[in-house]
């Protein structure tokens, strides 16, 4: 929102696209620019600023932005005071559109064509994008652009977001000079409050109804598609056991699918240390390259088909339109913590990472709400932990089938998201009972838009988005910290006639030995330690962190290996289990707390939530590991 | 929300059978939350406008499933309590219990 960051306004007309929550808007984003967007099927998932360039058939080059969805020009929530900021002229940093195409969903006229009108008096030459007519048609919607221009006084193109050549008539629009300088043909509405805005639903939506009466489409259409795949998804009973369903399937497939690409990174990983190995003479340099950036970077990378696989589902939960659903269904279950089923929707996204959590958190309206979820979205258990996860299970958990072909590892893997869950929980719950807004009802007037078969194109940006968001991290933030662990573990070096491994001289074993005495208690050997601390960055960096420890602890062989068997061999299963308490919990992620910190406006939050959460996860080690003690994992 | 809060007789929506064909006649906000009626308005609950209870939550009946116009949203009963309807035609009410 009103961040201070020094604005560069390129050259080139800027366009703003408006529209209803679930209109295709985003789709149309992704069709006119090529991507670099994600899309989603609920109410309120395009929060980020969403800049676009599209070139039109002229060779003209235009800036596109993605304003979020908003059912009027009269906000509820964060995201939507965004959309009349900018489209008002008053947003910090935003200049105002020099043209606004506002999108509206042909099967549901009725609601979308009153924030067209809306739109229409502010002033700004606007055209509206008669988009899903595919879908109308097949519902028996016969509307056309030249009816519809013919009502509204604007034009009107039709467009098909999910088509290749969807948007060729709206690109060839842009072309036209006339469209750039007509206004409204109304009285402009120059100083209009958000107020004066609003007295007019009222009368737009008479506006509306007759321009529907005029054009025929007055009945009201049911959905009979969605309504039957709703009297299954939404049955009290078949409903909630679908939904447990769904989720366990996700989390079985990030590990069988994953499998064979994993073993194919590992074993290029180990090749290619190999080979470099091979040709660098035997210095401080090969092992800088061998055991620092192939060892630390090779660790993290074997996590990305997971991360991708995970992705994969939520995308299309999210695209099919499921995701509402889901909230609908656990609307109660949050009820009874202080919560509404709208913040599912960002603690769902917080199972990716927790940042585009906690940006769709700006998609409550209510500022307690809201608040509360962002400071429990961390304990979703987001894919930097996979790898931490994916290592530990591996190694310790026996690869075996219990009660008819579930994976036992599957199942460890769901009960370390159950933890976090149940710990977000029992977190909401305990703020419910500390705050007095917390027992009040909450709205949730949540829309639950009808289902669609999810598209290639949209799966696959938003997949490939995930991938370079994770590529760049492994390539910057985990590489030299990866770099500077290996630096601490190298330096200096020991001195003449030692006979332990060189790491235990160096500052980064000096470290880790300062720091076990803290985390001896909860089972923590050194090594472990020393990982813990380029961890605190980010999560995954652990992994890496853990085989350049390793790989510099051997003392004759200095390739990398795989560290699933060394780490197997040389911890107890007590001390396994206790990391995976601890990393159920524990807020290690700078970027996290930077978006808690920019979210909230100020440094309390974020230094509140990683206080509670590393008194948390120490808590939770501390048990797990005296529990398994006792049960003689030892 | 209490009923009491409404103050005024006549269905509202959160009472009304599923699947009875109904219209929107007038949005009412509780006095702890008077912001309602504007976000219900914004979101179609308009004068008029027709609307049908789809399903109910469970456990407890909560949240509902409303069909507003061409749209669908989750209500909850408190705000579903701000809805007075009105049956489209009498004579078909209770005709398609689900």
């Amino acid at each position: 929102m009103n961040q201070a960051v020094l604005h560069f306004h390129p050259s080139g007309p800027l366009l703003a696209l408006v529209g209803n929550p679930n209109c295709g808007k985003t789709a149309l984003f992704n069709l006119l620019t090529g991507g670099r967007q994600k899309v989603a099927n609920y109410a309120g998932v395009t929060i980020e600023r969403k800049e676009g360039r599209l070139t039109t058939p002229a060779g003209r080059s235009l800036r596109v932005l993605d304003l979020p969805g908003a059912y009027s020009l009269y906000p509820r929530s964060p995201d939507e005071r965004v959309t009349c900021d900018v489209l008002f002229g008053r947003a910090a940093g935003e200049k105002r559109p020099d043209l606004v195409v506002c999108v509206v969903d042909a099967t549901n006229l009725r609601r979308n064509l009153r924030l067209a009108l809306a739109v229409k008096r502010l002033g700004i030459p606007c055209v509206v994008a008669l988009n899903m007519t595919d879908l109308a048609a097949k519902r028996g919607i016969k509307v056309t652009a030249e009816a519809l221009s013919a009502e509204l006084d604007m034009p009107v193109v039709s467009t098909v977001a999910i088509q290749r050549t969807g948007a060729a008539p709206l690109l060839e629009l842009f072309d036209d000079e006339a469209l750039w300088r007509s206004l409204a043909r109304t009285t402009p509405a120059v100083g209009a409050s958000a107020e004066g805005e609003a007295h007019n639903s009222g009368s737009d939506h008479i506006a509306v109804r007759r321009i529907l009466q005029r054009l025929g489409l007055d009945e009201v259409v049911p959905h009979t598609t969605s309504d039957r795949i709703d009297r299954v998804v939404l049955h009290p009973v078949v409903g909630p056991l679908l939904l447990a369903l769904v989720l366990f399937l996700v989390f079985q497939a990030v590990f069988a699918w994953a499998e064979a690409p994993m073993n194919l990174i590992d074993a290029a990983t180990v090749h290619l240390s190999g080979a470099v190995g091979a040709i660098l003479p035997d210095s401080w340099f090969r092992s800088l390259i061998v055991d620092g950036i192939i060892a630390g970077a090779g660790g993290v990378l074997v996590f990305l088909p997971q991360i991708v696989i995970l992705f994969f589902f939520i995308l299309v939960l999210e695209e099919s339109g499921y995701l509402p659903r889901a909230a609908f269904l656990l609307d109660r279950l949050m009820g009874g913590v202080g919560l509404s089923g709208r913040s599912f929707i960002p603690l769902l996204s917080s199972f990716a990472c927790a940042i585009p959590g906690i940006m769709a958190a700006r998609a409550i309206a209510n500022p307690r709400d809201r608040l509360v979820t962002i400071m429990i979205a961390p304990m979703m258990t987001c894919s930097a932990r996979l790898p931490v996860y994916a290592l530990l299970i591996g190694a310790f958990i026996p690869r075996r089938e219990v009660w008819g072909g579930l994976e036992l590892q599957g199942l460890v893997l769901l009960g370390l998201y159950i933890a976090g869950i149940l710990g977000a929980l029992a977190v909401a719950l305990v703020l419910k009972y500390f705050t007095t807004v917390g027992r009040q009802v909450r709205p949730l007037m949540m829309e639950l838009p009808s289902y669609h078969l999810p598209t290639v194109r949209n799966i696959a940006i938003g997949i490939w988005q995930r991938v370079v968001i994770f590529m760049r991290r492994v390539g910057t933030i985990i590489l030299t910290l990866t770099i500077l662990l290996w630096f601490l573990a190298s330096f200096p070096a020991p001195p003449a006639g030692a006979t332990g491994p060189a790491i235990e001289y160096s500052l980064a074993g000096m470290l880790g030995k300062a720091l076990a005495t803290l985390f001896q208690p909860i089972g923590f050997n050194w090594q472990i330690s020393i990982a813990l601390v380029p961890g605190l960055a980010a999560r995954e960096v652990m992994v890496g962190a853990l085989g350049t420890v390793y790989a510099l602890s051997a003392a004759a062989d200095s390739t990398a290996q795989a560290l699933a068997p060394l780490i197997a061999h040389s911890w107890s299963l007590a001390t396994a289990l206790s990391l995976l308490a601890w990393y159920v919990f524990a807020p290690q992620c700078l970027a996290t707390l930077a978006a808690v910190k920019r979210e909230t406006g100020g440094w309390t939050m974020p230094i509140v939530m990683a206080g509670y959460l590393f008194a948390l996860a120490y808590a939770a080690s501390y048990l797990t590991y005296h529990a398994a003690l006792a049960l003689g994992a030892g | 929300m209490k009923d009491l809060e409404h103050g005024i007789s006549g269905e509202t929506l959160d009472r009304a059978a599923i699947g009875d064909a109904l219209t929107v006649q007038q949005v009412h906000a509780p006095q702890t939350a008077p912001e309602w009626a504007r976000w219900l308005e914004e979101i179609g609950f308009l004068v008029g406008e027709s609307v049908m209870l789809m399903a109910r939550g469970l456990p407890g009946g909560d949240p509902l499933v409303v069909r507003i116009g061409q749209s669908t949203f989750a209500l909850r009963r408190a705000e579903a309590a701000c809805v007075r309807v009105a049956a489209v035609d009498p004579a078909n009410r209770g005709g398609s219990q689900a």
